[in-house]
Parts: structure tokens; C-alpha cells; sequence
């Protein structure tokens, strides 16, 4: 009954992700008078994994909001594929920027297969053929197609999560966010969706990941951002972050968790 | 003592008063209620959305509207409705059949409009977020994603708000009913006059429980069902087992 994403690659051969490049400039936000982000900047390079590590209330899962405009932030820009998105109409960028959530936030009334085809007729106004070809693929991607016809609650958290990643991909997004995915899931579950988390990055997907595991973020990540306070206190190439922290904040951070 | 029972259960007059409760009077109660019923979740599908909308000017009309029919017995709505409709002329609205469904609709929308604002209430704030983050507009994720759900959860409820207007549905002979328009009460009512003896309305109350009871245990029923859920099949085993996890952990 064991199937392995290691036997059964999770894209075709020689699939590749149209990543792009995605910008953050001096992000601010305010929750009422608690000001969350006092100028975070963030780049992620085409292609290139970039995780947000810190510790909880510093704002890393906001600034991920800000980005597909689930959080409306107070000032500074947002550049996709070197465009300011402030043009564009927050409905399309998010069909541009995925985003994959903690608590997997599935959809309960429909089934694994309908997860995926519902925005795909509804905003890209597919035909059913085509949608349900699409969502048949995708779920084979992660490796679910023989989980097409369950409902979510008869998959386990892990598959959950891989079915919320192919419902994001499904979209043909240029950057896929990932919000504290493994936080909600079985120690046992996390390595696979993790697994998955690389090979897409490996295909040259985009993503920008919140992140407590470090070791994924020292093994797949091309470079790390570390958050404090709401601003970015220490950015660079994981060993640089993992093995040579420069302010006194983060080398506390990482004395706390490692 | 014989009296009183025969004043209650004389079976001769139940089983007469059964003919004309089973054949007309059913069918007119049933449909008042079930029109009623559709008619008043449409109005209080209208007056969720308006009360959930961030805009106070959608908001208030709703909640006034709420308060005012919830906050009247249904005698008073039914007659003023009536009366008030009957002295408008309007030419197809003068059978009291139109006029008692649109009176009871008026007062069951209020209901089900909370009953349907708590329901799309509490769906988690995350299934509005995962629309959202699909590209789908405010208008899509409440209709295809958060309404059904609501609704869904809310099915107990609505069964009882259906008991509730099946009840009321029994003050429409305030607006005058001839023969067969009558409902169950009515017929009921009109013969126990006749008669001088309740056993008409027994008959009557027992259709109503033949009505009544059994949807009491379909909520109770839908209930359970909701609230137990379709079991988790999937195990630990359907999880892919990769071939060394420190490939990816190091």
C-alpha cells in the first residue's frame, strides 16, 4: 500500500515551472493601532526558493499575506516579474501568486477532484472537460490520483496538504507562497509534503515559504530571510544565515530552535 | 367522566372529520407551509447576506426588518398583511391563499435569515481566505464555497423553522377561507362548531403530529448525521514513505 513520490516522479519528465521573479519594497502594515511591518523588503529571484524564518509574532505570515493582497498593506510595493502589481486587479494577481495555507483550508462539501476544478471553472471559466483533465493531472503531480473521488476528510492531513498544492498549481501560478504548510500535520506527514515542496522548486517553481523547518530551509532554500520585529533583520544564502549569523538577534533565534 | 371523554374522542365524529382533513385539508396546509417555507429562505437568504455585508447600509434595513417580524405574533402579521393587501385592489392577490403565503414568508424570512447568518457565520474565515487566494471574487466564494456550507449545517434548524410554519400556517382562516380552501385547523375547527364536540379537532392535532412528529426525528436524525461526519478512511499506510528522509532533512 506504500507508494513512494521518490518512484513516482510528481511532474512529467522535463516539466518545468514558469517561475518569476517577485519583489517586496518597504512593506508597512497596521492591525488598528499595532504596527506588524515597518518596512520589510523581501526578493525572490525566478526560480529560486526563498524561506521566512523567525519567531512567532514577527510578522513573516503577514508579510506572506501582503503579497497576494489577503492582508491590504499600509504602503510599499509588490513587483511580479519586475511589474508593479499595484496596476493590476487583485483577482489576477492572485491567479499569478499561489498560496498554500496551514490549515490546508480545503473546501469539505467537495471532493479532492472538485477542490481543484472549482476555481478553475469559476475564474478561468474552463469547460469541464478541460478543468477535470487539469485536476486529474495536478493530482497525479502529488502523487492523489487514486484520492480524485474522497472528500477531504477521508484523506489524511498530509494528503490534504498535497491536494491543496495541486488546487494551487492547477492555476499555472508564477510564485506559490507557502504559510507554515508542515505546522498543522503529523510529524510522520510533514517529510512528504516537504518532499513535494522541493521538487517543484527543483522544476523551477518560485516559491516563497514561511517556514519552522529548518532543515528543509538550510536544504532546498537559495537564500533565507530572517524576521524580527516586522522588518528583515538578516537576509542571505542559508549556510551564511545557519552557520555564520551576524546580529545578535538572530543568533539568539537560531540558539533557540537548532 | 363519559361525557368529557366523549366530548374529545367520539370516534364516530373523528373518523367523519378524517375524509375531508386527509383529502383538502392536508394538501392546503402542506402547501402553505412548503411555499411559505421556500419564499421565506429566499427572503432570508437576501437578509443574511445584507446582515453579513460590511456596508451599514445593507446591514441596518436587514436587522430592522428582523426585529420587526420576529418581534410580532404572527395573528397581527397575518391579519394586517391580509387586510392591508385586500384594501390595495391588487386583482390577482384576492384569494387569501397569495396573501397567507406572502404574509407567512414575511415572518419565517426573518427567521431563516438569522438561522442562515449563523450558519454562513460559522464557516471558518480560512475557506473565504483559500477563494480568495484562488483569484475568485467575494460574490463566487460566498456562492459556490461558503453558502453551501453554512446552509449545510444549518439543515436542523431549518426542519424546526418548517415545524414552526406548518403551526402558524393554522392562523390563515383570519382571512376568510371557503370549503375546500380550508386548511387542517380550520376544517377541524368548523366542524367541532357544528358538532358541539372537540373530537373534530383531535382528528385535527393528530394530523398535525402525523406531520410534525416524524420531522422531529429527521432532525434529530440530520443532526447526528452532520455532527458524526463521514468517518477518515485514509491511515498512516496511504502516506508516501520516501526512500530516506534525510535526503531532504539533513
Amino acid at each position: 500500500m506504500t507508494e513512494s513520490l521518490v518512484s513516482h516522479p510528481p511532474t512529467d519528465a522535463g516539466h518545468r515551472f514558469a517561475g518569476t521573479s517577485l519583489v517586496a519594497r518597504e512593506i508597512r502594515m497596521s492591525f488598528g493601532s499595532v504596527e506588524v511591518l515597518r518596512g520589510a523588503d523581501l526578493e525572490a529571484p525566478a526560480g529560486q526558493v526563498v524561506c521566512i524564518v523567525g519567531p512567532s509574532g514577527s510578522g513573516k505570515s503577514t508579510l506572506l499575506r501582503c503579497l497576494n493582497g489577503l492582508e491590504r498593506r499600509d504602503s510599499g510595493q509588490v513587483l511580479l516579474d519586475g511589474v508593479d502589481t499595484a496596476g493590476l486587479d487583485v483577482n489576477q494577481l492572485r491567479q499569478r501568486v499561489g498560496m498554500v495555507f496551514q490549515q490546508f483550508n480545503l473546501f469539505p462539501h467537495k471532493t479532492a477532484l472538485q477542490n481543484i476544478t472549482l476555481a478553475l471553472r469559476a475564474v478561468k471559466k474552463l469547460p469541464k472537460e478541460e478543468a477535470v483533465a487539469i485536476a486529474r493531472a495536478r493530482l497525479r503531480d502529488v502523487g492523489l490520483a487514486d484520492r480524485a473521488d474522497h472528500r477531504p476528510t477521508q484523506l489524511s492531513g498530509g494528503q490534504q496538504q498535497r491536494v491543496a498544492i495541486a488546487r494551487a498549481l492547477a492555476m499555472q501560478p508564477q510564485v506559490m507562497l507557502f504559510d507554515e504548510v508542515t505546522s498543522a500535520l503529523d510529524p510522520e506527514l510533514v517529510k512528504g509534503v516537504l518532499q513535494l515542496m522541493a521538487e517543484l522548486a527543483g522544476q523551477g517553481m518560485t516559491e516563497i515559504v514561511v517556514t519552522h523547518e529548518m532543515g528543509f530551509a538550510r536544504k532546498v532554500a537559495d537564500s533565507v530571510v530572517f524576521m524580527d520585529g516586522g522588518v528583515v533583520v538578516e537576509a542571505g544564502p542559508p549556510e551564511r544565515i545557519f552557520d555564520d549569523p551576524q546580529s545578535p538577534r538572530l543568533k539568539r533565534f537560531l540558539s533557540q530552535v537548532l | 367522566m363519559n361525557d368529557l371523554l366523549r366530548n374529545f374522542f367520539d370516534w364516530g365524529l373523528i373518523g367523519d372529520t378524517f375524509p375531508d382533513l386527509l383529502t383538502y385539508g392536508l394538501r392546503n396546509t402542506l402547501m402553505l407551509a412548503i411555499c411559505a417555507s421556500l419564499v421565506g429562505s429566499v427572503i432570508g437568504m437576501v437578509l443574511a447576506i445584507m446582515g453579513l455585508s460590511t456596508r451599514p447600509w445593507l446591514r441596518w434595513p436587514a436587522r430592522v426588518y428582523t426585529d420587526v417580524f420576529r418581534g410580532l405574533p404572527a395573528a397581527l402579521v397575518i391579519l394586517m398583511v391580509g387586510e392591508g393587501v385586500f384594501s390595495a385592489q391588487v386583482s390577482w392577490l384576492q384569494s387569501p391563499y397569495p396573501v397567507a403565503i406572502l404574509a407567512l414568508s414575511l415572518m419565517a424570512g426573518a427567521y431563516i435569515g438569522e438561522i442562515f447568518r449563523a450558519g454562513i457565520q460559522s464557516v471558518e474565515r480560512g475557506q473565504g481566505e483559500a477563494c480568495r487566494a484562488l483569484g475568485l471574487s467575494h460574490g463566487q466564494s460566498l456562492r459556490l464555497v461558503v453558502i453551501p456550507q453554512g446552509v449545510r449545517r444549518v439543515l436542523p434548524a431549518m426542519v424546526n423553522q418548517f415545524i414552526g410554519i406548518i403551526k402558524d400556517s393554522s392562523l390563515v382562516y383570519f382571512l376568510g377561507l371557503v370549503t375546500t380552501q380550508r386548511e387542517l385547523f380550520r376544517i377541524g375547527q368548523d366542524s367541532s362548531v357544528s358538532t358541539g364536540n372537540l373530537s373534530p379537532l383531535v382528528a385535527t392535532g393528530i394530523c398535525y403530529l402525523l406531520l410534525t412528529v416524524p420531522l422531529t426525528h429527521l432532525v434529530n436524525y440530520v443532526d447526528r448525521r452532520l455532527r458524526e461526519g463521514t468517518r477518515p478512511v485514509a491511515t498512516l499506510e496511504d502516506e508516501p514513505s520516501l526512500v530516506d528522509p534525510k535526503d531532504v532533512l539533513a
